[in-house]
Order: structure tokens, then C-alpha cells, then sequence
């Protein structure tokens, strides 16, 4: 088959620290008539690993998918790589934010290799394609998939599955990386292994935003929270200066108790469980 | 699970330096392309063997070499021609049927492995979903209304744009959140067979006699009344169709992951829905036009073959093509031959056939997701 060298924008590889990979200025969207998000401010840098957290309906999902540029503004504007979401082609974009959606399916019995070779489609035909092949043993190094490689993807469990899909959007290696709810199918082993690939590639020079339900792992890993509550930023910091018992509390409608990881000195949030309080009466 | 010893520590700093072999050494299931390359070549073998019998049987019977020679005489090629009926029957029946079942096979096959492809549902077919009853409203209705105004090409081009209507009927209405379920697919196709079925009535309730033979020929599917100019008509859409479709392998694949995955990854979805719209609907309805309604074959062919060689469209969507093409000119043979000197009805065959296998794979897909709800 005829191949066409691209005259696409491809990025230029290794985004300078701290650059702003993805940016959201007075942002507000609306789906179905209804306002979900509105008046966000939030930038994504290169070198960090940003979590967005929230109670159920906060618009978590929302504005990961705003970021990938699934949903046109209907206020402010949303800068991809320093342009305006709406002015790249699909392509350009692909060069540029890999997605991780919620729940991965697939329609017809390709298998785990397959899957995870789909994610070097956007480099098909530019320089880059030669790298296809170690991309893609990396990602499924990196989330411990290889030894499933050829089996069909239907054929998995739930966590399997979503390895396969976080070993596609690893392999499409993109300066910025959103990752709607990774972990939320996950054993506390992959949990743990999900979240430190984020911080290695953040360390590496990419942006990496996380949704998380989990606020200890969000604790744990992240370099800056974004706390969502009804469409809007309830607060945007490190988990120290965010995960006060006093907002949390305030934004799930639920008490809770912030302790420190003797270990990590990383914060540890303990949901108030009245009539379970133990020997050392913690409680009251 | 036994989980490997290493942990995903530094396997970001070494990209794929040891792992690699893992995946690769045992491969069971992941056809190569040696495998495709056989399947290929075995199809092509075997339809070009059963394309030759074809033309060398039926009331008037003339021996295979004599057929391999008439065909070597007018390639110029050396061989040598028959007698005068033998001649005659050969090239002004026998062959021009024979092409016209390759074609409207191909093209069935292969409408059938895009549209799967792009309803991302293994249950989408042509005629299942409507598209082919729909395709031959158009058709009656040019036959019934005497209509002849783009000549040899009007029912051709009625097929087209009924087909193509009901292709985007079919869409439109089974669609929801971006997805097509089975449920929602397999009822609109009901209801879409339904209300074609009634426009064919009502055509029929105004056509004389012998435009309603010429009808009931549609709805049986038929490939008697096979001429060279009746190939000619149908070989633009079908070839445009047949070798445009390979050209979306790759996009149609990553359609497999849903359709905001596939935009992450660059496919420009809506446009690439659009155009292969257009092209399943070409398909169709120039298989349509020419041979009436024949169902099943766009369904069963590219089931088969994902079984067989994976799912990839690369060489799902030619070797559908290839598929189909022989699944029908052996369907015609017998369809000419079993019940002699009378014919079967092509599209009641291959619906013999076709039907139990859907309910097969109904089952089956219902099986797999658990139940519709």
C-alpha cells in the first residue's frame, strides 16, 4: 500500500520543563443544555502529575475530556500546546495528548497485542514510526501485560483490560497524558505500579493528569490536586495545602480525618465512620 | 496471575530492552502473514477452479478444457475456440453470469465487512439491517413505473439512492451516546425490512404483469438474467467500491476501540463515517441492482474469515471480497444445477443457508455480552 509522508504539525520531541502542555482559561461547558463546568482556570505543565478529585457528578470527567479537546467550549478557551483545541486536526492533536478512557471495549477479537499497537496509529507515516516497535514493548513492560499478548482483549478480566488500555495510551507516547480513573479496576499492587509509571513519566518530562476517586493514591503521587465540586475548582494546590479536613469535609459532605503517612509524610485521609470506633477511641 | 519479578520500576528509563521476546516467541493465535498469504492465495485457487467449472456446466455441458482453451483463444494466449453453440453459450450466458456472480459477491462481502466495521457490531449486514430491501425499492420502483431515463443505468442509480437513504435511516435511528447496540440494530432492521417490504407491495399493487415478474425476480435474487452490458453497468461501483474500501484497513481497525478512542488517536471520525457510508452504500446497491436481494452473504463471509486470520481489516476487507465472490459463484452453480431443469432462486439459497448461522451467532453474541438488556 501507498504510504503518504505526513505534512501534519508534529511536535517537537521533550516539551521544556514547565511548559504549559494544556490550558483552560474561564472554561465552561455545557452538555445537553445543562452548564457542567464553569470559570475554570487550570494549567498543565510538563513535569508534573496533576489529579483531579471530586464527588460523583463533580465534573471530573468532564474536564478531563474538555483538555483532550472531546468537548468545544462554551465559554473561554482551552489551549492545546499553546493553540486553541479547535484549530488542530484530529492528527495533530493525536501527536500531542493520549486519552485513557473510563471504561475500554473493543469490538472485534483483536488481541492484546493489537490493542496495544493501535496506539502508534497517529505516528504511521512520519519519522517516528521506527520507534514503533520498542513504544509498544515498553508499554506493555511498564503495565505488565506481555505474558497476555496474544490473547483476544474480550477474553480478560476488568483489571486486565484496563492495563491493556493504559499499555495503548503509554505506547502513542505523547508529551501530555489524561487519564480518566486508571486505577478504579485495579488490585492495590497494579494501583500502586499505575501510578508510579506516572510519576516516572512526569519525571521525565511529561504532563500527566490522573482522574482519581482515591484520594490517598491522589496523595500519595500527585504533585498538584485540582479539588472539584459542582462544576467548578474548589481548590487547586499540593495534596499538603489541599487536603485539609475542613475542605474535604466541606466538599464530599462527609467528616474526615487527615493524618500523615509516618513513612512518606504524605497525607493520609480516614473517612469519619461513626459506630465503628475502636479501642483507642480515636473518635470524639 | 503470576506476576513477573520485575516491577515497573526503570522500565520507563530503558525502553524495551529485554522484554520484547515475551510476547513474541509463542504466538498461537496472532495470524502471521504467512497464513494470510496462504488463505489468500487458497481463495483466489479456489474461486478461479469453481468459476471454471461454472462455466463449463449446466444443460449444455462442455468440458473444462475447452473452456480454458476458448478463454486462452480470445486472451490471444493460443487455446482454441468451440463450435458455434459452444461459443455461444459460453460467452453470451455462461460467462457474463459467472462475472456478475464474482462482482455482486464481492461486493457483498466486502459492504458487509465495512459496515460491520463501522457499526463496530459483528451483526450488521446489508440485508439483516435493511439496506438491501431498501436498495430494491428503488429498483421496483423504476421497474414498475417503466421508468428508463438514465438508460441502462436507472435502476442502477435508483438502487443507489434508495440503498443510500436507507443506510443513513438505518444510522441515524440505531445510534445512541455513540454506540450501535445489537438490540437497537437488529429492530431497526426489522422495521426498516418492514416498511421496504410495504413500498415494494404498493409498487407491485400498481405494476402490470410483467413488470411484476420482473419484480419478483428482485425480491428472490437472481442471477438469469446475467448479459455483458448488464456487467458493464454494475463493474464502475462495484470496482470503485471493492478498491477504495482497503484504503480505510487501518482507521476501521481503531474504530474497534469506539469512536472518541478513535479520534484520540487522529481518525477524523465523522468524515470517515461519512464516506464509508457512502461506499457500503455503493456496494450494496450495485450488488442490489443487479441481482436482486440476496442476503446472509456479507454476514457469514467476514464472520468466517475473522475466525480464521484475527480481525484486522486490512485483510479482512479483500479477503471478504475474495470470500464472498466464491461463496456465490458456488451458490449460483448449485442454484442452476440441483434442481435441473428449473432454477432455484439465488437469494432463497443463500438465505438457507445464511439464516441458521445468524441464529447461530445471535445466540451466541447473546451469550458473550450476557443477555440484550
Amino acid at each position: 500500500m501507498i504510504r503518504f509522508r505526513t505534512r501534519v504539525a508534529e511536535p517537537p520531541r521533550g516539551p521544556e520543563a514547565g511548559a504549559e502542555l494544556a490550558g483552560a482559561a474561564g472554561l465552561a461547558v455545557r452538555l445537553g443544555g445543562r452548564t457542567v463546568l464553569s470559570g475554570i482556570d487550570l494549567a498543565v505543565r510538563a513535569g508534573e502529575v496533576l489529579t483531579l478529585v471530586g464527588p460523583n457528578g463533580a465534573g471530573k470527567s468532564t474536564l478531563l475530556a474538555a483538555l483532550a479537546a472531546d468537548v468545544a467550549p462554551a465559554e473561554g478557551r482551552l489551549l492545546v500546546d499553546g493553540r486553541p483545541a479547535g484549530e488542530w486536526t484530529p492528527r495533530e492533536l493525536a501527536f500531542r495528548r493520549a486519552v485513557l478512557p473510563q471504561a475500554a471495549t473493543v469490538s472485534f477479537p483483536f488481541t492484546v497485542a493489537e490493542v496495544v499497537a493501535m496506539g502508534r496509529a497517529p505516528w504511521a507515516g512520519t519519522r517516528r514510526e521506527d520507534e514503533d516497535e520498542a513504544r509498544v514493548a515498553e508499554a506493555m513492560a511498564a503495565t505488565e501485560v506481555a505474558e497476555f499478548a496474544d490473547r483476544p482483549f474480550g477474553a480478560l478480566s476488568g483489571g486486565e483490560r484496563a492495563r491493556v488500555a493504559l499499555a495503548r495510551v503509554l505506547a502513542q507516547h505523547t508529551a501530555l497524558l489524561l487519564l480518566d480513573e486508571p486505577t478504579a479496576a485495579l488490585d492495590l499492587r497494579h494501583q500502586e505500579q499505575v501510578m508510579r509509571v506516572c510519576r516516572e513519566w512526569a519525571e521525565a518530562g511529561r504532563g500527566v493528569v490522573v482522574v482519581l476517586h482515591d484520594l490517598g493514591l491522589a496523595a500519595a503521587w500527585a504533585d498538584r490536586v485540582a479539588v472539584l465540586r459542582g462544576g467548578r475548582l474548589a481548590a487547586v494546590g499540593t495534596p499538603e495545602e489541599v487536603f485539609t479536613e475542613g475542605l474535604l469535609g466541606e466538599v464530599y459532605g462527609h467528616r474526615v480525618r487527615v493524618l500523615t503517612d509516618p513513612e512518606t509524610g504524605a497525607p493520609l485521609i480516614v473517612p469519619h465512620r461513626p459506630g465503628r470506633g475502636g479501642a483507642a477511641g480515636a473518635d470524639g | 496471575m503470576t506476576a513477573p519479578t520485575a516491577t515497573g520500576r526503570g522500565t520507563a528509563a530503558a525502553p524495551g530492552a529485554g522484554e520484547p521476546a515475551a510476547g513474541r516467541e509463542r504466538a498461537p493465535r496472532a495470524p502471521g502473514p504467512g497464513r494470510i498469504a496462504l488463505l489468500t492465495s487458497g481463495l483466489v485457487a479456489a474461486l478461479v477452479a469453481v468459476a471454471l467449472v461454472s462455466a463449463a456446466t449446466g444443460a449444455y455441458a462442455i468440458p473444462l478444457g475447452d473452456v480454458v482453451g476458448s478463454v486462452l483463444h480470445r486472451a490471444h494466449l493460443g487455446g482454441e475456440p468451440l463450435d458455434r453453440v459452444g461459443e455461444s453459450v459460453l460467452w453470451d450466458a455462461r460467462l457474463p453470469r459467472v462475472v456478475l456472480a464474482v462482482l455482486v459477491g464481492a461486493a457483498l462481502g466486502c459492504a458487509g465487512a465495512l459496515m460491520q466495521g463501522v457499526f463496530g457490531n459483528p451483526l450488521a449486514e446489508p440485508g439483516v439491517i435493511g439496506i438491501s430491501s431498501g436498495a430494491a425499492v428503488g429498483a421496483v420502483a423504476a421497474i414498475a413505473f417503466g421508468l428508463d431515463f438514465l438508460g441502462n443505468w436507472t435502476i442502477t442509480v435508483f438502487a443507489f439512492v434508495a440503498g443510500l437513504g436507507t443506510v443513513m435511516l438505518v444510522y441515524v435511528l440505531s445510534r445512541s451516546d455513540g454506540r450501535t447496540e445489537v438490540v437497537t440494530l437488529i429492530l431497526t432492521g426489522i422495521a426498516v425490512n418492514a416498511f421496504a417490504g410495504a413500498l415494494i407491495g404498493l409498487c407491485v399493487f400498481f405494476a402490470d404483469n410483467a413488470q411484476i415478474s420482473g419484480i419478483t425476480f428482485w425480491q428472490l435474487g437472481s442471477l438469469a438474467q446475467a448479459t455483458w452490458p448488464k456487467v458493464l453497468a454494475v463493474l464502475p461501483c462495484a470496482g470503485i467500491g471493492l478498491l477504495v474500501a482497503p484504503w480505510f484497513a487501518r482507521r476501521l481497525d481503531l474504530l474497534a476501540l469506539g469512536e472518541r478512542p478513535a479520534r484520540h488517536l487522529g481518525v477524523d471520525v465523522e468524515r470517515l463515517r461519512v464516506v464509508l457510508i457512502l461506499v457500503t452504500a455503493l456496494l450494496t446497491a450495485s450488488a442490489v441492482a443487479m441481482a436482486g436481494i440476496i442476503t446472509f452473504v456479507g454476514l457469514l463471509v467476514p464472520h468466517l474469515l475473522r475466525m480464521v486470520a484475527g480481525p484486522g481489516h486490512r485483510f479482512l476487507l479483500p479477503g471478504s471480497a475474495l470470500g464472498g465472490a466464491l461463496v456465490l459463484v458456488s451458490a449460483d452453480l448449485v442454484a442452476r444445477t440441483a434442481a435441473q431443469p428449473a432454477e432455484l432462486p439465488l437469494g432463497v439459497l443463500t438465505a438457507l443457508i445464511g439464516s441458521p448461522f445468524f441464529f447461530w451467532l445471535l445466540r451466541r453474541t447473546r451469550r458473550r455480552q450476557g443477555g440484550w438488556a
